[in-house]
């Protein structure tokens, strides 16, 4: 892999928006919030947009991991853009949409460090260059008893770790968003404690339905949703999904977590997603279903969200009440 | 206030007190081009909530404006407001048993008593019943000074609520916070005005044994 500091970076053209397809969102956005009218207007639309995406120039291209996806129909994209929780540009659902869009997302480095043997600033170019990428369609199970349906685009985050070859030492893998209140303004207040960080045990993060997505909806990832880079962890709650990755870093021991750290009794370091055990303040036995029916959204969650039978062993001999 | 002023006057408020239902109406709807976001049921939960507590808080404002204004009228209005945070909280409720818990009562149960800040909301709710079938003028002649007495659980009830809306936020404080601090000054200015003539008395008294 190469280094940031000594190379000339080639972007690859899908990796552009540009400024009039950048504008024309910004457009449906302003929309959304605006007046009646020009909501109105932008109903119209977006479908229009939604059949040239794939001519767009921000699209990606990916194959299809059907083996890997639930078979349920994704939320719409206004929904998923829209409904955010980024405490960095903001504690409202609404506020990410609203802020994220003065963020820069290239340049971008990735610094690893830690037990690795290839560590070192990156540029993301180099990072995402040998992963192709795929489709996945995950439910997305918030800690705060909601869940939504999205198509993410990424690659199997354990691809990306092989890569700085891990040393024996490496048990947990600990990852770091961006800190700059000026592209961030939710990190003007104290809220959280900034950066942003979270991690995940070495033998999650190699598992397979774990993933570093750079897209949605077959496009880039937009600001509000993580990008340029985020992990998926499907079988745990949404937070452990870590936004704008600026530090990757392999450790003995395991890290400090945001949530974990604000509130040690209601959010784990695990959070995998547990109907049995419920949150001090809420159930977490069951969820409602963002997107459906106003009369019939609440449905049973799912031991790991569905994915018990894949990832379950991990934690064999684990008492999940202890290890929430 | 003119008959004629109070005939044109109440109604008004009364419309005005109504709007944020419409509002989210219209927005459950997708009328007027209003829509409620990607959650609806949390929009909806979350406004007739805090209108709850704004209504409450109102309610408390009319006897301190009536104090340092001297006008009276504040008080005729002070029914409605205290009967809209009622509605609001009946709303509230109703949008959490149908739509949030889906109408599925065994879980309801559930949750009520275990959820400690939903414990505390159902009580606020039931202790405001008591003023809401009290609330016509004739109950209150027929009440006199009991009435006064009874229709105080007005201060425990805003308390339940402001804690209830507080113990549900899950990080951001900063709401519950400001109608924390809004209710202690209202209550904080009942209790100065409760003590002031005992603290005066004392005052002058320990004045006199300074004197001697």
């Amino acid at each position: 892999m190469r280094r940031a500091r000594n190379q000339s970076v080639t972007t690859l053209p899908s990796e552009i928006t540009p400024e009039a397809r950048y504008l024309s969102r910004r457009t449906l956005l302003a929309g959304a919030v605006g007046l009646a009218a020009v909501q109105t207007i932008g109903r119209f639309l977006r479908p229009a947009l939604a059949e040239t995406a794939a001519s767009a120039p921000d699209a990606l291209s990916f194959a299809r991991n059907t083996a890997f996806s639930i078979a349920e129909t994704p939320n719409s994209l206004r929904d998923i853009t829209t409904y955010n929780n980024y405490y960095e540009f903001g504690t409202d659902k609404t506020d990410p949409a609203e802020n994220a869009q003065r963020l820069r997302t290239r340049p971008w480095n990735v610094t690893v460090g830690g037990e690795a043997e290839v560590t070192g600033s990156f540029i993301i170019e180099d990072i995402l260059k040998p992963h192709p990428l795929e489709e996945r369609v995950y439910r997305l199970r918030c800690v705060e008893a909601w869940s939504m349906v999205v198509p993410w685009i990424g690659f199997p985050l354990g691809d990306l770790l092989k890569r700085f070859k891990p040393t024996s030492k490496a048990k947990f893998v600990e990852f770091r968003t961006l800190y700059d209140p000026k592209q961030m303004p939710g990190q003007r207040s104290s809220v959280l404690e900034w950066p942003y960080v979270e991690g995940l045990r070495m033998d999650e993060a190699m598992h397979p339905l774990a993933i570093m997505a750079v897209g949605l909806y077959g496009k880039v990832l937009p600001n509000q949703n993580g990008a340029p880079l985020r992990l998926i962890v499907p079988w745990k709650y949404g937070f452990k999904g870590i936004k704008a990755i600026v530090g990757i870093k392999f450790t003995e021991r395991m890290p400090r977590t945001t949530w974990a750290e604000a509130g040690p009794g209601e959010y784990g370091f695990y959070a995998n997603v547990n109907p049995a055990v419920d949150h001090p303040r809420w159930s977490q036995a069951s969820e409602r279903h963002l997107g459906g029916s106003l009369l019939n959204s609440r449905r049973p969650t799912l031991p790991f969200n569905g994915y018990a039978a894949e990832v379950a062993g991990l934690y064999s001999g684990m008492d999940l009440r202890r290890y929430f | 206030m003119s008959p004629a002023a109070r005939l044109i006057a109440k109604p008004l408020v009364f419309a005005a007190c109504l709007l944020p239902a419409l509002h989210l109406a219209a927005g459950a709807f997708n009328l007027a081009g209003l829509s409620l976001g990607a959650d609806p049921v949390k929009v909806m939960l979350h406004t007739c909530g805090r209108w709850t507590l704004n209504f409450l808080l109102i309610t408390l404002c009319m006897t301190p404006l009536r104090d340092f204004t001297r006008w009276d009228i504040w008080l005729r209005f002070r029914r409605m407001f205290g009967l809209f945070a009622f509605f609001y909280a009946l709303m509230h409720l109703s949008v959490f048993l149908l739509l949030d818990q889906a109408g599925k009562l065994h879980a309801i149960g559930h949750e009520i008593v275990k959820r400690p800040y939903i414990t505390l909301g159902t009580l606020g709710l039931l202790l405001l019943i008591p003023l809401v079938l009290t609330s016509t003028a004739k109950a209150q002649r027929r009440m006199g000074r009991r009435w006064t007495r009874l229709h105080r659980l007005i201060y425990p009830v805003a308390l339940l609520g402001v804690w209830h809306f507080w113990w549900q936020v899950k990080k951001d404080i900063r709401d519950p916070l400001l109608y924390a601090c809004v209710l202690a000054l209202l209550l904080g200015y009942r209790l100065w005005k409760h003590y002031r003539p005992t603290l005066r008395i004392s005052v002058a008294r320990l004045a006199r044994t300074d004197g001697a």
